[in-house]
């Protein structure tokens, strides 16, 4: 019988909206990530009591896409934006989401308090190292050697100084449960990077403290790359600046 | 009790149940009072890690239909323009408590009224207002600090408490009233999650960046029509000996009570003066103010800043009479003598209406 | 006074000597006698230094301003304090001068000079002495600003959920200076 041979092995996730819309470019990051995001949320049954906080980048326009209550945020101010979300309505599940700009760049600094505060909020950073949205210019996680429309012979430590490695830092913070720096670049990356947002998010579930999850993302449009090389440029030379694991693990 | 202390208790009477803040002077006994009683009550107290932070809070916490705030001074309020123009255009309704100090940039800690423009015309971006309320007293600093929590969540906009340092730090004996207005309901549009099964609704947003279509023109639309309705609605004012004043003096916060005093004696001297008291700064009681001055052969405007509000002032009176100013920058005290010469030389200067000798 | 019946009184002197708590205790007492009062404190990084001051404006009105030109009334407990703020005196007013700190300051002779040498005492006397409740003390009894029954009641409020100690202590110290100018008139 042929019903009985069907099996549905992939679907739209419920957080994702049904006629959804992905504004990203062909072989970019985002589309994944949210994507692993919207599963956790689905897995964990917390759809409907989670806000999620936007922020200034390439994903902020998440009214396109999810299926959730969305709090904006100004440049960099996400994890501040979700600090006052999860404090005013602590039984809520809240995570920013955000970019290398916006959590390392502008935002460094309230990434860094919000997990010396040991918020219990997750933040998944996207780190793509240039700003996307804006056109491929040079970020605080550049690595060395990169060519952006600011860092046109290559980012020049002399020039320009070395990059910011958010991760490292946010581990450094005693507020932080868990750290760890994923990539998406091949299928066993991505599922490992899911089981790093589940993670994530069981522990704002346990009330544990502060995660963070920051994925090294492909910007075939900022990089000047295909997507394929997108892809060889995470694994050859990104993850060997912005090297990936957990970096603490608390719970 | 300290006004700075009086704001804050006035604050936990209406039900505020998250503070977020950075210390400033001359408003840190705001933050202080927080962090002692907040956390007894079972409600947040977060010292930020900067204004920005602490006003970006702000806007989480309302978000959720939460009564929020945060408090601060002058540059420190410069630093959350930003955010305040994102709250006003995604409707979020957060309380921001400005102490203001003498500026202009870091200035030091004097009282001043130089934050007049910041407060009414802001120093965010786009076609945006901030409901601005001016307390002359500590009594009134209680009930205009119940006012803005009630007017922000009633049009789903910033509101701010506009004192400045002499309020902020003097004390004068302070009815502590009860809290009775009733804060509108915000379940229909706060940001609490979708909810299950049946009771699963659309999802909501609550965010400033509008780039689909017509969206931000709908939207300016709609706040602007919201804007209006508040002008008509909530302008808030006070007359003193205005009507048979040949002077009109106008005044806001802390002047107005100097002002008030020297209207007394002016009389005294046979200068019939008369003081007209913005409290509403935005909304500018602009007709009320016209109609008081259309009678009156001048105004004097006195302010601790460069005449901020005597713009607004000539505004809205439309050239019926005359306009003088006393300012005052930098810390500087404005001294009653100095007020009651400047009354005798206008009533020399200019005719009197009425029994007036050419 | 002034011809609205406003008195205006400054306290000065440097930090710890209770400057401040003696300005909110006649304020209190002000309060307790049904006045209208105003306090105003020096604040923030003008208290760095080591200066402190307050304004106190007691009046049957409603008070203009919580900051004024002139004082009727002054406290100044340090050489610091005289000599800044003793030219904002009215003529005739009266001062109330710790004169332990006031060796060599040239003061105006248009003023009601109360000198006692209020650190010596405290330093010297077998109780604990409070000097700036001392002073108070000294005010209230050449002034006749507020009462002493409510100066009394002022500080039994404030030191009310303190320790008992405190109030004895500020008791104590405000019988003291209230005496110390009867002694005199005595002697």
């Amino acid at each position: 019988m042929l019903e009985t041979c069907e099996k549905l092995v992939f679907e739209r996730p419920k957080t994702i909206q049904e006629n959804y819309d992905y504004p990203f470019c062909a072989g970019c990051g985002h589309g994944i990530a949210l994507r692993l995001v919207a599963e956790v949320i689905d897995e964990l049954g917390v759809q409907g009591k989670t806000i999620a906080v936007a922020s200034v980048g390439c994903s902020i326009s998440m009214e396109k896409f999810y299926d959730l209550d969305i709090v904006g945020s100004s440049h960099g101010r996400a994890p501040c934006v979700a600090t006052g979300v999860k404090r005013a309505k602590p039984d809520k599940i809240v995570f920013t989401y955000q970019g290398d700009g916006d959590a390392a760049t502008i935002g460094m600094n309230e990434t860094i308090h919000t997990a010396c505060r040991g918020e219990n909020i997750t933040t998944i950073c996207i780190n793509n190292t240039n700003f996307g949205m804006t056109g491929g210019q040079a970020s605080a996680t550049s690595i060395l050697g990169q060519v952006t429309t600011t860092t046109k012979q290559g980012r020049d430590p002399i020039k320009n100084g070395y990059p910011v490695h958010i991760a490292e830092m946010v581990a450094l913070c005693d507020g932080a449960v868990y750290v760890e720096r994923c990539g998406i670049f091949n299928p066993q990356s991505i599922i490992k990077t899911k089981a790093a947002i589940k993670k994530a998010f069981e522990n704002q579930i346990k009330g544990l403290g502060f995660s963070f999850i920051e994925i090294l993302c492909a910007c075939p449009t900022g990089w000047k790359l295909s997507p394929v090389e997108s892809l060889k440029y995470i694994q050859n030379e990104v993850s060997k600046v912005h090297k990936i694991g957990v970096l603490k693990d608390l719970t | 009790m300290k006004g700075n202390k009086a704001i804050a208790q006035a604050a936990i009477n209406a039900g505020l149940q998250c503070y977020f803040g950075y210390p400033i002077t001359p408003q840190n006994e705001i933050g202080e009072f927080m962090s002692d009683e907040m956390p007894k009550l079972g409600r947040t107290y977060i010292s930020a890690e900067s204004e920005l932070a602490a006003v970006n809070m702000l806007i989480g916490a309302a978000s959720t239909g939460t009564l929020a705030m945060t408090s601060s001074s002058s540059c420190a309020i410069a630093l959350m323009q930003e955010a305040i123009s994102a709250m006003a255009t995604a409707e979020i309704p957060g309380v921001i408590i400005s102490v203001m100090r003498a500026g202009p940039g870091l200035g030091n800690i004097t009282p001043s009224q130089g934050d007049y423009f910041q407060a009414t015309k802001g120093g965010g971006n786009g076609d945006y207002r901030t409901i601005v309320l001016a307390p002359a007293t500590i009594n009134e600093a209680v009930e205009l600090t119940y006012k803005t929590f009630y007017l922000a969540f009633k049009y789903r906009n910033p509101a701010m408490l506009l004192a400045d340092g002499m309020i902020g730090q003097m004390m004068e004996p302070v009815e502590l009233k009860p809290f009775d207005l009733k804060i509108p309901d915000s379940s229909s549009w706060e940001a609490n999650g979708v909810g299950e099964g049946s009771d699963k609704r659309p999802f909501r947003k609550l965010v400033s960046l509008h780039m689909q279509g017509d969206d931000l023109i709908v939207l300016n639309a709609k706040m602007q029509h919201k804007y209006h309705q508040i002008q008509e609605n909530e302008v808030m004012y006070e007359e003193f000996m205005t009507d048979d004043a040949d002077i009109l003096i106008t005044a806001f916060g802390t002047v107005a009570r100097v002002a008030k005093s020297v209207v007394l004696k002016a009389r005294k001297q046979g200068i019939k003066a008369g003081l007209f008291r913005p409290i509403t700064l935005w909304p500018f009681p602009s007709k009320q103010l016209k109609s008081c001055a259309t009678s009156k052969k001048a105004i004097l405007d006195i302010e601790l800043n460069e005449g901020q509000m005597m713009l607004d002032v000539k505004a809205a009176i439309d050239g019926v009479c005359p306009v003088e100013l006393i300012a005052k920058l930098g810390g500087a005290i404005i001294k009653e003598g100095e007020i009651l010469n400047k009354l005798v030389e206008i009533s020399k200067n200019s005719p009197l209406k009425e029994g007036a000798k050419c | 006074m002034n011809s609205d019946g406003e008195k205006h009184i400054i306290i000065a002197g440097f930090g710890g000597q209770g400057v401040l708590f003696l300005g909110t205790t006649l304020a209190e007492a002000a309060i307790i006698e049904g006045k209208n009062t105003t306090w105003m404190p020096s604040y923030g990084a003008e208290m760095r230094g080591g200066s402190a001051n307050c304004f106190v404006v007691i009046s049957d009105n409603e008070i203009p301003s919580p900051i004024f030109d002139e004082a009727d009334y002054g406290v100044f407990l340090s050489k610091a304090a005289i000599n800044r703020f003793e030219n904002t005196m009215k003529q005739n007013g009266t001062a109330i001068i710790n004169s332990s700190m006031a060796k060599d300051c040239k003061l105006r002779n248009d003023l009601n000079h109360i000198m006692e040498p209020l650190s010596d005492i405290s330093a010297h006397s077998s109780e604990k002495m409070l000097l700036n409740i001392m002073a108070l003390g000294l005010l209230i009894k050449k002034t006749k600003i507020l009462t002493k029954e409510s100066v009394i009641q002022a500080l039994e409020k404030i030191s009310s959920g303190k320790k008992q100690e405190f109030l004895k202590f500020n008791l104590n110290s405000f019988e003291a200076g209230y005496n110390l100018i009867r002694e005199k008139a005595i002697y």
